[in-house]
């Protein structure tokens, strides 16, 4: 793990010495987060977002703990339960708004994380483990984040559910079942509210147990950079602290301050004013629209219109929606570029901000009133999804001329000038850390 | 292999997609429904309680619920609302007490288990008008009225939302839109229905509450009591009964904002000094 010019933990008290040798948790930050972690000298502002997707989570835990306390898991009350969160529990407003605002921020900031990833190549050699887990935290996210949704009980909430939980039952002979298991009856109740708020509570710490093995995972070859190019000597890394402490604690500060202004001055913004009103069965909204961040899967749903090869529109629509995120699990092999970063790939790079207009699109169409139009649209935005990473990302991995690459981190920093050699803080003399021969 | 496979299933998914863009051409050109035409945005309205620096008028909130107490409470509820929270809008503990006082709530008769009212108490929500959905519905003409307490925040535009639909009865025999078209038969009101443009649907089964000037009468030192006025008063009052705390989660905001102004000065300045001397 790491590399060899990593600074090893030294106990400087006679008690953290006591500590090592029983339970060597100081050492695990200091390896882990601490100047004995050496981390690429020249990571962008898009490397923060891990560590605040970590703030968001915490946020959301925290928040989420004090609002259970006040939250009654009952179809009858539910709803008065978080308006009495709202008016009468001290700051009960505020643990509110920071949740609700806090899931959305939670999402834009993996988004951004998940497309640092594709971006500079992260998900390939010999980080796919990496990337494997990540997915697996995006998809234990969108399921928290659904059922949390369902909690206050609003009109959205119950057709919300109502309607996701019907996409199970597009799946022939099994899919009616795994709907009723999912509700705990034919439709959303009390028995849906209760085991959806069980699973929201557990979840959380379930991402909190992956996000574990996906930094662990991570500290085996460690980060990746914008130029894909691999570590090869000390001079090519700094110590993550205080170099990166530093940074993270400046992104901290910027991201904290956007998500004040939306929770305390926008509160609402993100939302749908229908899950102001009480879940009526017997009352359907005009417009049934999940939170922003599924409308793009949303919108792949509803594209396929027409039955194809024995199979109907329905599950065509329920197969892509589910393949759009699975799809993810494969790329690492779909491809196989030995180029990471799309610095270096020019036609990857405009294959991949199409795809990027594209998802923003999807997005959009994904609340839109339905027209021919829009349904066109998202038939050809859909198309595309599934062409660029099933068809044009592995054929082109196969056929692309690539510019020429750094020979190593510090040259394309330095670009030619030796100005110096070593990180401050890293002793240059260390003769047990002898430069590894150049690649 | 898993790029044969990714390729063959990406096919699999664009000729589905392809097939249902084939099945449904030629596209049939949409009919324009009524409500595309005749369906209204709301009007502006300017409140003390908007911005980021927004406070709550106290007097106009007191005037709004007035024009509740007088006018709407007659057919809709505000059951989140307690009437110990009416203390916000600058009322006294006596006069909380009194003007809880003097609506009858719900209650048993200690002697006999009847169903049975009693003066309000502090602590007691806005009673509902109606002693059940049933019986509402029946007074209303198979129509419910909604429940007030969050009506700014469960309806697309809020507060001039309600203002717009609250001034908004026209005569439908008489009503042009923009366009100068009018309103087509099957779109005008039925019985029991209300033309309104800013309603969804343009025709509602509430009558226009607010109907002439000094309808509600307004203490010495307010502005006179206009449709347009109460309608305004009422709108900021329900913004207030949506969300009561808007003033202190704005003064949190404020704070918060002010201290991570400075963390985050500190943090680059740090961020600055520790990269200094290092490329990057
Ligand atoms: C005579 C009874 C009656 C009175 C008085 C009354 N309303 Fe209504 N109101 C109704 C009914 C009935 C509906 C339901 C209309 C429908 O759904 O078609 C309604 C609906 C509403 C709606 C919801 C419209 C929507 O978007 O669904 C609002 C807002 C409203 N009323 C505000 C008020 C206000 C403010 C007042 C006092 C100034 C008031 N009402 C007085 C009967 C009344
Ligand atoms: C709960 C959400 C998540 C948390 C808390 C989290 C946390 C982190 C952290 C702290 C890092 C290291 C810092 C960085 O490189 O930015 C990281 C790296 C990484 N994450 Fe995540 N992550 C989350 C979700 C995801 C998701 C959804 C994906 C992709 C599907 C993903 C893919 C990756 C990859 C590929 C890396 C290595 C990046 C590199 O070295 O360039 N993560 N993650």
């Amino acid at each position: 793990m790491s590399f060899p010019w990593a600074e090893a933990y030294k106990p400087k008290s006679g008690f953290t010495q006591w500590i090592d040798e029983r339970l060597p948790l100081p050492r695990l930050v200091y390896g882990a987060i601490g100047a004995g972690y050496p981390v690429p000298r020249n990571l962008n502002y898009f490397w923060n977002f891990g560590v605040l997707a970590g703030v968001a989570l915490t946020i959301q835990i925290v928040t989420g703990i004090v609002l259970a306390m006040h939250y009654a898991a009952n179809a009858g009350i539910a709803f008065d339960s978080v308006e009495h969160i709202m008016r009468d529990v001290n700051s009960g407003w505020m643990l509110r708004y920071m949740h609700m605002n806090g899931a959305s921020f939670f999402f834009i900031v993996v988004y951004i994380h998940m497309f640092r990833g594709l971006y500079y190549g992260s998900y390939k050699a010999p980080r796919e483990m990496i990337w494997l887990l990540g997915v697996v935290i995006f998809l234990l996210m969108m399921a928290t984040a659904f059922m949390g949704y369902v909690l206050p009980w609003g009109q959205m909430s119950f057709w919300g559910a109502q309607v996701i939980t019907g996409f199970f039952s597009a799946i022939p002979i099994v899919g009616e079942p795994i709907r009723q298991l999912l509700l705990g009856g034919f439709a959303p109740d009390n028995a849906a509210l209760n085991r959806f708020f069980s699973l929201h509570y557990l979840l959380p710490f379930v991402i909190a147990g992956v996000i574990i093995l996906h930094i662990w995972a991570l500290h085996i070859p460690g980060s990746n950079n914008p130029t894909g190019v691999d570590v090869k000597s000390e001079s090519d890394t700094v110590p993550f602290h205080p170099y990166y402490t530093a940074k993270d604690g400046f992104g901290l500060g910027v991201f904290l301050i956007a998500f004040v202004i939306m929770a305390f001055f926008l509160p609402n913004f993100m939302g749908h004013p229908d899950n102001y009103i009480p879940a009526n069965p017997l009352s359907t909204p005009a417009h049934i629209v999940p939170e922003w961040y599924f409308l793009p899967f949303y919108a792949i749903l509803k594209s396929f219109t027409g039955n194809f090869l024995w199979i109907p529109a329905k599950l065509w629509g329920v197969l892509a929606m589910f393949g759009s995120i699975l799809l993810l699990f494969f790329l690492p092999w779909l491809d196989k570029s030995p180029v990471r970063s799309a610095k270096y790939r020019p036609t990857y790079r405009t294959f991949f901000w199409v795809l990027v207009i594209d998802v923003i699109i999807l997005g959009y169409l994904g609340q839109a009133h339905p027209s021919n139009w829009t349904v066109l649209a998202s038939q050809i935005c859909t198309a595309y999804y599934f062409a660029h990473f099933l068809i044009i990302v592995p054929i082109l991995s196969r056929i692309e001329t690539t510019l020429p690459m750094p020979n190593s981190i510090t040259e394309a920093v330095l670009s030619g000038e030796a100005d110096e050699a070593h990180p401050v803080g890293v002793s240059a003399t260390n003769p047990a850390h002898p430069e590894p021969a150049k690649a | 292999m898993v790029r044969f496979f990714g390729i063959i299933v990406g096919l699999g998914f664009v000729s589905a997609l392809i097939f249902s863009i084939i099945g449904s051409l030629p596209f049939e050109a949409a009919e324009r429904t009524a409500v595309e035409d005749f369906h209204q945005k709301p009007r502006t309205l300017a409140l003390a309680s908007d911005g980021a620096f927004g406070k709550f008028d106290r007097k106009q909130l007191q005037r709004g619920l007035q024009v509740y107490n007088e006018v709407c409470s007659a057919c809709h509820s505000l059951r989140l609302v307690s009437f110990r929270d009416i203390a916000a809008l600058g009322y006294n503990e006596g006069q909380v007490k009194s003007f809880a006082a003097a609506h009858e709530v719900p209650s048993i008769d200690p002697d006999t288990g009847e169903p049975a009212t009693r003066p309000g108490l502090p602590k007691d929500a806005f009673p509902s008008p109606y002693p059940n959905e049933t019986a509402a519905r029946a007074a209303n003409n198979n129509a419910l009225p909604p429940d007030l307490s969050l009506i700014t925040k469960a309806r697309e535009g809020g507060a001039p939302y309600v203002y717009s639909l609250l001034t908004g009865f026209r005569n439908p025999e008489t009503y042009r839109n923009e366009k100068g078209e009018a309103l087509p038969a099957d779109s005008k009101p039925g019985t029991g229905l209300h033309f309104n443009p800013w309603f969804a649907n343009l025709n509602l089964a509430m009558a226009p509450p607010l109907t002439s000037e000094g309808q509600v009468t307004y203490g010495p030192g307010n502005p006179k009591p206009t449709v347009d006025q109460m309608a305004k008063d009422v709108s900021a009052f329900l913004v207030w009964t949506a969300e009561p705390k808007l003033e202190n989660r704005r003064a949190v905001g404020w704070g918060a904002l002010g201290f991570l102004l400075i963390f985050t000065v500190l943090t680059y300045l740090s961020y600055r000094q520790i990269w200094a001397d290092k490329k990057h």
